[in-house]
């Protein structure tokens, strides 16, 4: 049985052709719309390949590639095939998308090639089966989207984005390559069956866990690991955007699943502690500097990094109850974070999308200048408001059902014996509800701003509704999100098999519960079900809508707006972000961002305007990286001092170096 | 035969709610002038004014979208469906199923989301203002409420508000330190929810204090009407709330006879009249906090649900 892993190397091998051939027709017009199309049609082959390969057996195909005593392993498991279905989902919404939206760039011989080598190298991380595969696969991977970062790379901030992006990859793909020397051993087994039956030390484990923190987690955006991702995400075109935000990160996730999963052996209970902690940090901390951003790529972002967050939030539960051997609890927990996997993708790809339609419509990504696209792109702005609900997670939309899942795990850990873990995982719970309600705040900020009001500058003002391939894209993603929201338990099944894999137990079949309603683990405990809320809403608000209509009155006249009786017709005068966002960096920001706001009042009869300055830090930048910059800088200025010798002093440093090599050896 | 009472209880309780909740508003507002010595509108005023709303032709801003239109039926439908599926007079409801506590919540959170996106459409200051600070307000009276659900399901082992009810009606739960901290903390985020003083004024307008007022400025007629029902909704829902899981007394349990039904509604309507007591005579006695002091006050009811959760992590029996 090695269908599965064969059909979808073979897609793999489609789109690096592809990815070949953009490289030759990149100069013609119809170039684009060839290269999106024949990859939607390649990625929708491979995500159906991968949802059918879901509950198959697992089946591994070694090719005499790479190093010639090992060859090159890949592999599909249930885990390998969920991922590589987001992957491949993700690839197939972006290149759908793109078919419109790619006509747009300017330089497409810079984008067309990479792209389609960029979800191949995705894809080949997801189906490794040694370590050698997974971290060419890896670069591979970051070099591609290194590339497509820069593909407008005339822009200063891009190319410090790229070069940023490009120091955080090394060092992330550093972390990995010791993680599996560790799991490999001194006998040096580098097939990852090899590495899961070799035994660690309770030490290595907990090195391998650090590294894959570091590793996986700063591909993904663990706090503080993320500075790289705003930056690189927003600069690369915005189905590329979609694709590293939606889909990179969750190969990442994927990376870290495999390692401390599958790869490590059984974990301490102290593991998920570390986990649980960096991933509340990261899911508040994203979200807060979500609501910080006015450039509306960014912002996503940042709440990209909240949801990564979110979803080491369930990594670090289930581990936490597959320590104490609470299997049932740890199925609970994983469906939730594989859940949210899922969901992400599909509602951070949508949000993408609209963000590049706006894009595309203004030129202006800054959303303190736009306003009102409400009425001039109704449908982006219909499913760009259909994802801002979805990521916010409100029923009946998608994202409410993984973080509903992930409550539920919460509730199960009473019965953890530690202490460190009885205290850590309500305060876990704390922050994945806050981080949940702040990004309510910051998409009814970041929808409201740039698609409600009146338009803040005369590119919102005359934007145009997109292209149709844009529109289908972004309205069968919105969709996606009310199905998942309203009919979670198919999906539910879905991850049944990858789940059991892991560890070892899996949810109950939610299928075969009347209604399709989700029950964690009794319906006397808990249940959901999303279609049945959905239809009672629409039902109430449908009847409301008929009596009232029948039965009262149904004319609507227009005026100018009340606003107490004083409105201004200049546009300045309405909510701006920054002043949305006020509040809450008054609340949180004094002390997260130390935020300070200064106003300089001119005399009186003076006729300047009075300024209000808002003053922010960036912590991770401010603690951590300025200075390792800084310390880099001062030592590599100090060194160069060794290019500038002469003879004397080159022979007495050699001679110098002789003599401490040799004491050296004579102490050893 | 339970099936269809079942039914009968559920569809009951959708009208019920949505029957007694402008009484409620009515009754606090009495209440309220009785203790200013004012006379007061009559009860039945706010019946009245949804009619006259309703009636009334609706005027919308040159540059309103049709989120403004349709949002307030959206903000009632969320709420309605919210406040239909906590016990009111029984327990055993039909679909209590399809949504737990955790779940009514986030209905009201979507309700809310909807609200503030039609604070920002016309484009006013106004409606501005209230949005930023709505949506400042629920980022800590959100979870503040989940870490109150997590005190109430980790005593009753479940998130079902029916089964809570019955739970803590089978007097199998004494007094408990976190049960109290989860108990102030409800008030408080009650407070703040239906925004009450201190944390907001609901007979305000044209003050820059004001938050919910804010956000519906622009609202006239029938929409105007749907958004006044639904917060009337909202106030008769946390009112049931609080009292179907700390005074839960009276609640006929299911499949029970006409007269358990009939003293379920009794004493319901009671709890409502004693709630909305309380809240006249606490909004009386106390003066409106400057908004920056909210988040004192929400990080109190934050902290103490954290502390009640945490309590109950640490031992079952606090």
């Amino acid at each position: 049985m090695t269908m599965a892993v064969v059909s979808e190397l073979a897609c793999v091998g489609a789109l690096l052709a592809l990815g070949a051939l953009a490289v030759a027709l990149a100069r013609f017009a119809a170039a684009s719309r060839l290269i999106y199309g024949l990859s939607f049609l390649v990625t929708s082959v491979a995500c159906v390949v991968a949802v059918l390969a879901l509950a198959a057996p697992a089946s591994e195909i070694v090719l005499p590639l790479g190093l010639p005593w090992m060859g090159a392993h890949f592999r599909v498991d249930a885990l390998t095939a969920f991922f590589l279905a987001v992957v491949n989902f993700g690839g197939a919404a972006a290149s759908f998308y793109a078919i419109g939206y790619g006509a747009h760039e300017e330089e497409p011989a810079r984008v067309l090639p990479f792209y389609p080598a960029f979800i191949a190298g995705m894809n080949l991380v997801v189906l490794a089966g040694d370590a050698f595969a997974f971290l060419l696969s890896w670069e591979f991977m970051s070099l591609t989207s290194w590339a497509l970062v820069m593909s407008h790379h005339k822009d200063a901030e891009n190319r410090r984005a790229g070069y940023v992006y490009l120091l955080m990859a090394s060092f992330g793909t550093l972390c990995l390559l010791l993680a599996f020397g560790l799991l490999a051993g001194a006998d040096g087994g580098y097939v990852f069956a090899q590495m899961h039956a070799h035994q660690l030390s309770a030490t290595l484990a907990a090195l391998v866990l650090g590294l894959a923190l570091l590793g996986a987690g700063s591909k993904a955006g663990l706090f503080p690991l993320h500075v790289w991702l705003p930056m690189a995400h927003p600069a690369a075109p915005s189905h590329v955007s979609a694709l590293m935000s939606g889909v990179m990160t969750k190969v990442a996730v994927y990376a870290f699943i495999r390692i401390v999963f599958d790869l490590v052996g059984f974990p301490d209970w102290w593991w998920s502690v570390v986990v649980l902690v960096l991933g509340g940090v990261t899911a508040v901390m994203g979200v807060l500097y979500a609501l910080m951003q006015c450039d509306l790529k960014r912002l996503l972002a940042y709440s990209t990094v909240e949801n990564i967050g979110i979803i080491f939030i369930g990594l670090g539960l289930a581990l936490a109850f597959r320590a104490n051997h609470m299997d049932g609890a740890a199925a609970l927990a994983l469906t939730g974070a594989l859940l949210h996997v899922l969901n992400h993708a599909v509602f951070k790809s949508l949000l993408f999308f609209g963000a590049g339609a706006v894009l595309n419509a203004t030129g202006l990504k800054d959303i303190e200048k736009l306003g009102g696209l409400i009425h001039r792109m109704r449908i982006t702005s219909t499913a760009f408001l259909v994802g801002a609900v979805a990521i916010s997670a409100l029923p009946p939309f998608n994202g409410f059902v993984s973080e509903w899942l992930t409550f539920q795990a919460v509730l199960l850990s009473p019965q953890i014996p530690q202490w460190g873990l009885k205290l850590m995982v309500p305060t876990a719970g704390t922050m994945l509800a806050l981080a949940a309600a702040l990004a309510g705040a910051c998409f009814v900020r970041g929808f409201g701003v740039s698609f409600l009001g009146r338009a803040r500058s005369a590119a919102a003002a005359e934007a145009q509704e997109v292209d149709r391939f844009s529109l289908a894209a972004m309205t069968g993603l919105a969709l996606l999100c009310l199905l998942l929201g309203i009919l979670p338990a198919f999906a539910i099944d879905g991850l049944a098999p990858v789940v059991q894999g892991l560890v070892h137990a899996q949810m109950p079949r939610q299928l075969g519960v009347a209604w399709w309603t989700v029950v964690p683990i009794a319906s006397s405990r808990s249940s959901y079900n999303g279609l049945l809320v959905f239809l009672f809403i629409a039902f109430s608000a449908s009847m409301a809508v008929v009596f009232i209509h029948q039965l009262a009155s149904r004319i609507v006249r227009r005026g100018p707006a009340w606003d107490c009786g004083t409105p201004s017709a200049s546009t300045a005068t309405q909510y701006t972000a920054g002043s949305f966002a006020q509040p809450i960096r008054r609340v949180f920001g004094s002390v997260v961002f130390r935020a300070r706001e200064a106003v300089t009042m001119p005399a009186p009869g003076d006729g300047r305007p009075a300024v209000l300055n808002v003053s922010m830090t960036d912590l991770p930048w401010d603690v951590i990286y300025d200075p390792i910059r800084d310390a880099v800088n001062a030592a590599t200025g100090w060194l160069n001092r060794l290019q500038f010798m002469t003879i004397r002093r080159y022979l007495t440093l050699v001679f110098m170096t002789l003599i401490l090599l040799l004491l050296v050896l004579a102490i050893w | 035969m339970v099936n269809l009472a079942g039914y009968l209880v559920q569809a009951g309780e959708m009208a019920l709610v949505l029957a007694l909740a402008p009484a409620v508003t009515g009754l606090t507002r009495k209440l309220k002038a009785r203790l200013l010595r004012k006379k007061g509108p009559p009860l039945l005023q706010p019946y009245l004014n949804l009619i006259r709303l309703m009636r009334k032709d609706a005027v919308l801003a040159d540059n309103a979208s049709w989120l403004f239109r349709t949002a307030p039926y959206a903000i009632f439908a969320a709420t309605w469906v919210a406040a239909a599926l906590v016990p009111t007079f029984a327990t055993g409801l039909m679909f209590s199923w399809s949504a737990d506590l955790i779940a009514i919540i986030a209905l009201l959170g979507s309700a809310r989301f909807f609200l503030a996106l039609a604070g920002l459409d016309i484009g006013t200051s106004f409606g501005g203002i209230g949005s930023s600070r709505e949506m400042m307000i629920a980022s800590l009276a959100e979870p503040a409420m989940i870490m109150i659900v997590f005190t109430l399901a980790l005593i009753a082992g479940s998130t079902q508000l029916s089964t809570i009810a019955e739970v803590m009606l089978g007097g199998a739960v004494n007094l408990r330190v976190s049960l109290a901290l989860a108990a102030v903390a409800l008030i408080l985020v009650a407070i703040a929810e239906n925004g009450r003083i201190p944390i907001d004024n609901p007979a305000t307008h044209l003050e820059l204090t004001m938050v919910h007022e804010a956000m519906v400025l622009e609202y006239s007629g029938r929409h105007l009407a749907m958004i006044e029902f639904a917060s009337s909704l909202k106030l008769l829902l946390y009112i049931s709330l609080i009292a179907c899981v700390f005074v839960p007394w009276g609640l006929a349990p299911m499949g029970s006879d006409l007269t358990a039904y009939a003293i379920g509604a009794g004493s319901y309507i009671l709890k409502l009249c004693a709630g909305a007591a309380l809240l006249a005579v606490f909004e009386t006695m106390i003066a409106k906090m400057r908004v920056f002091r909210v988040p004192n006050f929400l990080g109190a009811a934050l902290m103490l649900g954290l502390l009640g959760t945490l309590l109950l992590f640490v031992s079952g029996a606090l």
